[in-house]
C-alpha cells in the first residue's frame, strides 16, 4: 500500500493541530506551567505529581484522548498523522497529563483483537491509562518484563510507567506459561501499590509499580504481537512529542538572542550562534519530516511502519539532546538558571530522548531490519 | 510514482499518461561513453552531443520548459513540468546537459528579459541547442557575490567588458552567458547590472575560456576572462543598477527554492558507476571485509550508516513534507534547507564509504583495484563542489539564520 503524497494530513487533522495549539497556548503558557511544576528547586525534593486536572478533562471532553480509539469501540478513529499533529502541540507546551501513555495503551489494545474491546470503551469513556511494560533493567524490548501472571493473579513490580499518579488504569505485561499475556488493571485496585520515582523532568511523573496477587482483565494471551504492532505508534507519537518541545527550545532561544545584546549587536547576529542554532531547525525538520513520514506509514504502509518510526525516534532523541544543549548554552548565564523556563523543556527533553529507546538503540534495531540482524552477545 | 499520479489534476494525469508513453518508447539507448556524475563535469563533446541529442528528443516531445508559455518556446502548462520530471526520472534517462540554462537562465531571462530577447533565446535553451553557463563568481568575489568587479562602461549603444570570472561550469562548450556585471563602482549592491552574453561568438575577440582543474584532476569548470568585449545594450536584463534583484531570481531558483520548477531528467545507472546514497553505501559495506567480517557486520560502521540513512530519509521527507503547507510553520523554511543538506549528506556519505573501504580507500581511479572503480573517491572530493558552490554551506547557515529565524543580518 503507498502513502499518499501530503501523508494522509488532511483538513480535519490540520484543523485538530491548529485548535491544540491555540488551547495550549490560551490556557497554558509557559509561566503558568513554570508555576505549577517549579515550586520546590531543591536537589532532594520528593517525589510531586503536580499538573492540571481540570484542564485534562476538558481535552477529554473535546475527545482528544480517544483520537486513536477505533470508532467501532466507541472512539473517534483518527489516523496517526492526525494524532502526531496533536502530540506536536502538547510537546510544545510541554503539558503534564497521561495523554501518552492513553494514546500508548490505545494502540496496544486496537492491536489485541476482541479481548482489547472493554478496555478501549473505558478510555472512550475517558479514562486515562499507561503501559506498565518495562522491567527494572529498563529493557526496551517488549517481553521483558518482571511481573508474572499465574492462577489469575498479577505478582511483580513494572519499572519505569509514565505518568501513573495520574493515570486511571494500567496495561500490564506479564510472563505466562504460555509467552506474554497483557492485563488491564485499575490504578487503584487491591493489591496495586505504586512507589513514586524522584525523577528530574518536573513535567511528568514516573512510579515502579507492585503487583500482589491482583485480580485482574486479560486482554490479550499473544501480548508480544500486540505490542509488536504497537511499538512503531508509541515512538512515533513520543518523537511528535520531542519534536514539538524541540520547536519550543528553538524559538525561545532565537527570541533571546535576537533581544540580548553583547559588543553592540544581538547575540543573534553572530555566526558562532547563529550557525547552531539553524543546525538545531536542521535536526528538528528532520525529525518532524520522519515523524509524519511514520505516522503516514502506521496509517498506509503497516509493513514499512516500524522501520521508518526507528527511524523518527532516533531522530527526535538526537535533535532532543542538541536542542536541548544549545537552548541553555546559548542563553549564556540566565539559562544556567531556575527561574529561567529553558531548564524544564531541557529535562523534558532529556527523559523524552531515552524513554523506549535511545537513538543508538533505535539505529540498532534499523541496522537489523535494513541490512540484517547482527549476532548479540546474550542473544 | 503511484502515490503523486493519485494527487494529479486532470491535466496532469493526461499528461503524465502522455510522458509514461512517450518515455517508453523514446528513452534513448544507454551511451558508449562513461557519464561524468553530474552534467557540471561534461568535459569531451562525445558525453555532450548523447545528452543533447536526448535534450532536444526531450524537448520536441514536450517535456522541458511545459510550464513555460508557449509564445517563448514552453508547453504552456500549468505545474506540469514536476510531472515530467517525475516520469523521467523513473525511467531513469540521462540528464540534461544544459543544466544551468534550464536551472539558472531560464527563469531569469523569463521574469527579466524583453520578450523579443525570451523568444529568440528560451526555445534553443529548451532544446539544449544553445548551451548556457554562468558568471557570477570572481577570485574577488566569492560568497560576498556583491563584491564583484568585472566592469561594464557604456560606450553608446554598447557597453566594454573587462574583468576575470571563475567556477564556470559548461563554459567551454556555451553559447550563452548569464553575467552579473558592475556599471557603476561607487555602490556595492545598486552598482550591478545584470547581462546575457554571446560568448562562443566572442570567443578569440573579447573572450577567453580557460581550463581549471579540480582537486579530483578532472577538468569540467572554467575561467572566463574579458577583454575589452563589446556587448550590445539590447542584452541587459531589467533596468541599469538592478543586477542584484535579477541575481536574487537565478540564485532562489538555483537552490530549487523558486516559482518555476526546473526542467530534470535523470536516474540513468552509470556503468561501473552509482550515485552516493546510503543504500549504495551498505552494499559496499557488505563486500568490503574489516576484521575478517563483512564490514556491514561491524556494530560502529552499522551505528553510522544508519545515520546516514536516517539524515537522507529525512531530507527526502522534508521535500515531501515542503509541500503540505498544514506541517510548515514557515513557507521557506525546508526549501531553503534542501541544497544545504543535499550536498552535507552525500558528502558524509562518501566520507564513510571510504572508511568502509579500508586500505583499498588508498587506491585512485587509475587502479584495477580502487573499490568501486574509485568512484568513492571521486564522489566525495566532488562534494566539495557541492558544499561551496551556489552558496557555501556557511552561506547557505547565514540565509536560513536570517531568512527563516529572523536572526540578524550577518553584513
Amino acid at each position: 500500500m503507498a502513502q499518499p503524497d501530503n501523508f494522509g494530513f488532511g483538513e480535519e487533522a490540520a484543523l485538530l493541530k491548529a485548535s491544540a495549539r491555540k488551547f495550549f497556548s490560551d490556557k497554558f503558557p509557559t509561566a503558568t506551567l513554570h508555576a505549577l511544576v517549579a515550586g520546590d528547586h531543591r536537589p532532594e525534593r520528593a517525589s510531586e505529581c503536580l499538573w492540571d486536572p481540570d484542564l485534562w478533562r476538558e481535552m477529554v471532553g473535546l475527545g482528544w484522548t480517544m483520537l486513536a480509539v477505533p470508532e467501532s469501540a466507541g472512539g473517534v478513529g483518527m489516523p496517526a498523522v492526525a494524532v502526531a499533529g496533536l502530540v506536536e502541540e502538547l510537546g510544545r507546551a510541554a503539558f503534564p497529563c497521561p495523554l501518552l501513555g492513553t494514546i500508548n495503551a490505545t494502540y496496544v489494545l486496537a492491536a489485541c483483537g476482541s479481548g482489547g474491546a472493554q478496555a478501549l470503551a473505558d478510555i472512550a469513556a475517558g479514562k486515562s491509562a499507561s503501559l506498565a511494560i518495562t522491567n527494572r533493567a529498563g529493557s526496551w524490548s517488549p517481553g521483558d518484563t518482571d511481573v508474572s501472571w499465574s492462577g489469575g493473579k498479577l505478582n511483580g513490580t513494572a519499572w519505569y510507567v509514565q505518568d501513573a499518579r495520574k493515570a486511571d488504569r494500567l496495561l500490564v505485561s506479564a510472563r505466562t506459561p504460555a509467552g506474554l499475556g497483557l492485563y488491564w488493571v485499575a490504578t487503584d485496585a487491591a493489591g496495586v501499590t505504586v512507589h513514586p520515582d524522584v525523577i528530574v523532568d518536573l513535567t511528568r511523573d514516573q512510579a515502579h509499580v507492585s503487583f500482589d496477587d491482583v485480580a485482574a482483565t486479560e486482554v490479550s494471551a499473544n501480548g508480544l504481537a500486540a505490542l509488536g504492532q504497537a511499538m512503531p505508534a508509541i515512538w512515533t507519537v513520543l518523537a511528535a512529542d520531542i519534536v514539538g518541545a524541540a520547536e519550543w527550545q528553538l524559538q525561545t532561544t532565537v527570541e533571546y538572542v535576537g533581544t540580548r545584546q553583547q559588543f553592540d549587536r544581538p547575540l543573534g547576529f553572530f555566526q558562532a550562534v547563529k550557525h547552531p542554532l539553524v543546525n538545531v531547525m536542521l535536526q528538528i525538520d528532520q525529525a518532524k519530516s520522519l515523524v509524519y513520514n511514520a505516522a503516514c506509514a502506521i496509517d498506509s504502509e503497516p509493513a514499512r511502519a516500524a522501520q521508518y518510526a526507528h527511524m523518527a525516534k532516533a531522530s527526535a532523541s538526537d535533535a532532543a539532546a542538541f536542542a536541548s544543549g544549545r537552548s541553555v548554552q546559548l542563553h549564556g548565564g540566565i539559562g544556567f538558571t531556575w527561574e529561567c523556563f529553558v531548564h524544564l523543556y531541557f529535562k523534558r527533553q532529556k527523559h523524552s530522548q531515552m524513554l523506549w529507546g535511545d537513538a543508538a538503540w533505535h539505529r540498532a534495531q534499523l541496522a537489523d531490519i535494513v541490512i540484517g540482524p547482527l549476532a548479540r552477545a546474550g542473544a | 510514482m503511484s502515490e503523486s499520479a493519485s494527487k494529479d489534476s486532470p491535466e496532469q494525469a493526461e499528461f503524465r499518461q502522455y510522458c509514461r508513453t512517450w518515455l517508453a518508447a523514446n528513452r534513448p539507448p544507454d551511451p558508449q561513453v562513461r557519464l561524468p556524475l553530474s552534467p557540471l563535469e561534461i568535459m569531451t563533446t562525445e558525453q555532450l552531443s548523447y545528452l543533447q541529442a536526448w535534450q532536444k528528443a526531450a524537448y520536441d516531445a514536450g517535456l522541458v520548459g511545459c510550464d513555460y508559455p508557449r509564445e517563448v518556446g514552453g508547453g504552456g502548462r500549468k505545474d506540469c513540468q514536476r510531472v515530467a520530471n517525475e516520469e523521467m526520472l523513473s525511467a531513469r534517462t540521462p540528464y540534461f546537459p544544459n543544466v544551468i540554462g534550464l536551472g539558472m537562465a531560464a527563469p531569469t531571462v523569463f521574469y527579466h528579459a524583453q520578450e523579443a530577447l525570451k523568444q529568440r533565446l528560451l526555445p534553443r535553451l529548451f532544446s539544449g541547442e544553445d548551451i548556457w553557463c554562468q558568471g557570477f563568481s570572481e577570485p574577488g568575489a566569492g560568497s560576498d557575490l556583491a563584491s564583484v568587479q568585472t566592469f561594464a562602461e557604456r560606450k553608446g549603444d554598447k557597453w566594454v567588458i573587462n574583468g576575470h570570472k571563475v567556477w564556470t561550469s559548461l563554459a567551454h562548450f556555451a553559447e550563452w552567458m548569464i553575467l552579473l556585471l558592475r556599471t557603476d563602482k561607487s555602490h556595492k549592491y545598486d552598482g550591478l547590472t545584470y547581462f546575457v552574453v554571446p560568448i562562443r561568438a566572442a570567443l578569440g575577440s573579447g573572450v577567453t575560456v580557460r581550463p581549471l582543474i579540480k582537486i579530483t584532476g578532472e577538468t569540467g569548470f572554467n575561467e572566463v576572462i574579458f577583454d575589452n568585449l563589446e556587448v550590445d545594450d539590447s542584452y541587459r536584463l531589467d533596468e541599469l543598477g538592478k543586477g542584484w534583484q535579477v541575481a536574487m531570481t537565478t540564485l532562489l531558483h538555483e537552490r530549487g527554492a523558486g516559482e518555476l520548477q526546473t526542467p530534470r531528467a535523470g536516474g540513468l545507472r552509470n556503468k561501473g558507476g552509482h550515485v552516493t546514497s546510503a543504500s549504495s553505501l551498505i552494499e559496499f559495506a557488505r563486500t568490503a571485509e574489516r576484521d575478517g567480517r563483512a564490514a556491514a557486520e561491524d556494530p560502529l560502521l552499522r551505528d553510522r550508516m544508519m545515520q546516514q540513512l536516517i539524515r537522507e530519509v529525512g531530507w527526502t521527507q522534508s521535500q515531501r513534507r515542503s509541500r503540505v503547507p498544514a506541517l510548515l510553520d514557515h513557507p521557506m523554511r525546508l526549501q531553503l534547507q534542501n541544497k544545504l543538506l543535499g550536498s552535507e549528506i552525500s558528502q558524509d556519505t562518501a566520507a564513510l564509504a571510504l572508511e568502509v573501504a579500508g586500505a583499498s580507500a588508498s587506491l585512485y581511479l587509475g587502479d584495477e583495484n580502487a573499490p568501486a572503480g574509485g568512484q568513492w573517491h571521486l564522489a566525495y572530493m566532488n562534494s566539495y563542489g557541492m558544499t561551496i558552490a551556489a552558496g557555501t554551506s556557511e552561506v547557505q547557515r547565514n540565509i536560513l539564520g536570517e531568512r527563516v529565524l529572523g536572526l540578524a543580518k550577518s553584513k
